[in-house]
């Protein structure tokens, strides 16, 4: 069994006093930043990137990881003391979470979520371990043709199967692989997209992009919308369940866990589709003197489902990302770059390659879960008091954190032109309705899909029927086809029918 | 034509310059004299032609009535809060102003009290010091912490010590 040996050793190494050292800094950053309105877990991981430079490999994963969870148990506390979804995968937590919060039941809303957490990051955390070494023997197989396929095919889900509109996601998805394109050509060393601009030969850094995409475009468009007025934050009260709530909770936790963890795993990504689905099959399944109880006083289901579903679909999206180096949201985007920065290639080869650093990581997902219930439960009063914190506040010191981050990269003014430039983009395109994860992906994707591309076109000698020839870069192919037609012609047909 | 309609129309030609633009610079990459069975060009002018395709169909888009009507964060939004935004811009300006002659507490220090008045907070004599401790927080936080270099101002050299 490689996963039990696996984890085994993972867990000698995660247990030293160091990495549990750099997990409990990592829970603790990301539950505070998950309960802060307005920034998440793909800004904090990008601001904490210089960490690559002088912490090695391991400690750093750790403590990024604790980040991801963490926000995942954070962004609960704020939708649900706050009515503000922390994050997008929250938002049907603020749902009933809010709603039990306004009758007096805070405290159960939110121990329901951390449990509820607890749960399906423990399921996904093993769901990790045992499906991850499944995964990777499959992608050993893999030649350059058929990674860049699947590379099309996870730019497809993520930019044009979720979200509000194929276009726009695209549009948003070439913005990022324009970006990605600045500096110079690996392959021929050619400048190209610079503009002349000496600095932009380098290409343009992530860590940039992502702060001006989520503090700065942010900032920018609450203040474009800014109606002063300060926010109601809901008193928390006593976090304990009565057995009632237990009973309640139980199989929603476990459903929940059940439809999250695929649909992570999916390359489609994302964490507002499964979560969604938890909510209307709870409301479904529950005893009808308790269906009463969504939209009106808070059902406890209704928290306990869509918040479990969240946490498994965020350590769902952990598996490409590890097995096949693919990134589907903007956070493991930027952790690929992490390990880039490492010098780590990131892919099928991570498993054999790295095997210590990777079920080191895996075993401290198990360990930074515990730590995040029995950080959660009783210092709840702590998180919610972290909300409390005015707003003009808040954001100017978002944006004094965004700016050294971004001035540390090179102490280039060029650099704050650009991301304040950026900046401005991205409040456009909040306003309009673009998506900004696929920005990142592209940009942090696009590179690696060229690479591919030329690689598959060095071996094929320059033969471009190479993808749809080999039989599995076509069916990948066809699958990306159908994602991005497929719903449109369903559409068409569901009118026609109607008509 | 609806207000809504026309800033659609906006954002839709502003893609499509971005494609031009995109293209424009594919074309001065400079040709390569090494072997490559794809060049360094054909990518770019692959993202360029998709950029100015989407372009097309936004303007389309936009032509048919546009979609920010339909849009949630539309419904009822509030106007444009041009003090709020005047400020906030102001504060990333002074920023890019005063980080190279005085370092990066001052201009941070700047930036965090117009920000601040930005989302409408008065207190500002408060706000500078406040500013100021979070400033200098994560100057130390960065640079002692993360190991990052951003070179010492008029005030991290009072405080730290010369750069070393």
């Amino acid at each position: 069994m490689e996963t039990l040996s696996g984890l085994a050793m993972g867990f000698g190494h995660a247990l030293t006093l160091t990495n549990l050292g750099w997990a409990l800094l990592g829970c603790f950053l990301g539950t505070a930043i998950g309960v802060l309105p307005g920034i998440g877990p793909a800004l904090t991981i990008a601001l904490l990137l210089p960490i690559t430079f002088s912490v090695p490999a391991t400690g750093a994963f750790i403590l990024f990881c604790g980040v991801f969870y963490g926000a995942m148990y954070g962004g609960s506390t704020t939708s649900i003391l706050l009515n503000t979804p922390g994050e997008s995968g929250s938002i049907i937590t603020s749902l009933e979470g809010a709603k039990m919060a306004k009758n007096g039941r805070a405290g159960p809303a939110l121990a329901t979520a951390a449990i509820g957490s607890f749960v399906a990051g423990t399921v996904g955390t093993i769901g990790i371990a045992f499906l991850g070494p499944v995964v990777v023997e499959l992608a050993l197989k893999l030649g350059p043709a058929e990674y860049f396929c699947l590379m099309v095919l996870c730019f497809v889900t993520v930019s044009a199967v979720l979200g509000g509109s194929a276009l726009r996601g695209l549009t948003s998805l070439f913005f990022g692989l324009l970006l990605g394109l600045v500096g110079i050509d690996l392959q021929t060393g050619q400048p190209r997209l610079t503009f002349g601009i000496p600095e932009l030969l380098d290409g343009v850094n992530v860590v940039l992009v992502a702060v001006a995409l989520f503090a700065v475009g942010e900032t920018l468009y609450l203040a474009w919308r800014y109606v002063e007025g300060k926010q109601e934050v809901l008193p928390v009260g006593s976090i304990m369940m009565s057995k009632t709530d237990w009973k309640r909770s139980f199989w929603p936790w476990v459903r929940g866990a059940g439809i999250g963890f695929p649909f992570g795993v999916m390359p489609a990504g994302g964490t507002e589709m499964p979560t969604m689905l938890s909510y209307y099959m709870e409301r479904k399944l529950t005893k009808p003197e308790h269906q009463k109880e969504f939209g009106t006083t808070g059902a406890i289901e209704g928290v306990a489902g869509p918040e479990a579903a969240n946490n498994a679909a965020a350590a769902g999206i952990l598996v490409p990302m590890l097995t096949l180096g693919l990134p589907t949201s903007a956070t493991a985007a930027i952790m690929l770059s992490a390990f880039q920065s490492y010098g780590i290639q990131p892919g099928p080869l991570l498993f054999t390659s790295q095997a210590e650093l990777v079920w080191t990581l895996i075993a401290s997902l198990f360990i930074a879960n515990v730590m995040l219930v029995v950080l959660n439960l009783p210092l709840v009063g702590l998180w919610a008091r972290i909300l409390t914190i005015p707003q003009p506040q808040l954001y100017a010191g978002i944006l004094v954190f965004a700016t050294i981050g971004t001035y540390g990269i090179s102490n280039s003014v060029v650099d704050l032109f650009l991301l304040y430039g950026i900046g401005i983009i991205a409040m456009f395109m909040r306003r309009f309705d673009f998506p900004v994860a696929p920005v990142v992906i592209g940009m942090i994707l696009g590179p690696m899909a060229e690479q591919a591309l030329r690689q598959a076109m060095t071996i094929s000698q320059g033969d471009w029927s190479v993808f749809v020839t080999r039989p599995i870069s076509l069916a990948i192919l066809l699958v990306a086809v159908a994602a991005l037609v497929g719903p449109r012609l369903y559409g068409a047909w569901v009118r026609r029918m109607a008509a | 034509m609806r207000d809504t309609q026309r800033s659609d129309l906006g954002a839709a030609v502003f893609v499509l310059v971005l494609g031009l633009v995109a293209a424009w610079q594919a074309a001065v990459i400079p040709t390569t004299p090494l072997y490559a069975q794809v060049g360094p060009k054909a990518i770019p002018y692959l993202i360029a032609a998709g950029l100015i395709a989407l372009g097309i169909g936004l303007v389309a888009a936009a032509l048919r009535g546009g979609w920010s009507h339909d849009l949630e964060d539309m419904q009822g939004a509030p106007r444009t809060n041009w003090r709020a935004l005047s400020l906030l811009l102001a504060g990333l300006l002074a920023n890019i102003a005063l980080i190279v002659p005085f370092g990066f507490t001052v201009a941070a220090t700047v930036q965090f009290t117009l920000v601040a008045a930005a989302f409408g907070s008065t207190a500002h004599a408060r706000n500078v010091v406040i500013a100021f401790i979070v400033s200098l927080g994560a100057y130390a936080l960065f640079v002692k912490a993360l190991g990052v270099n951003i070179g010492a101002g008029v005030i991290e050299a009072l405080v730290f010590g010369d750069p070393g």
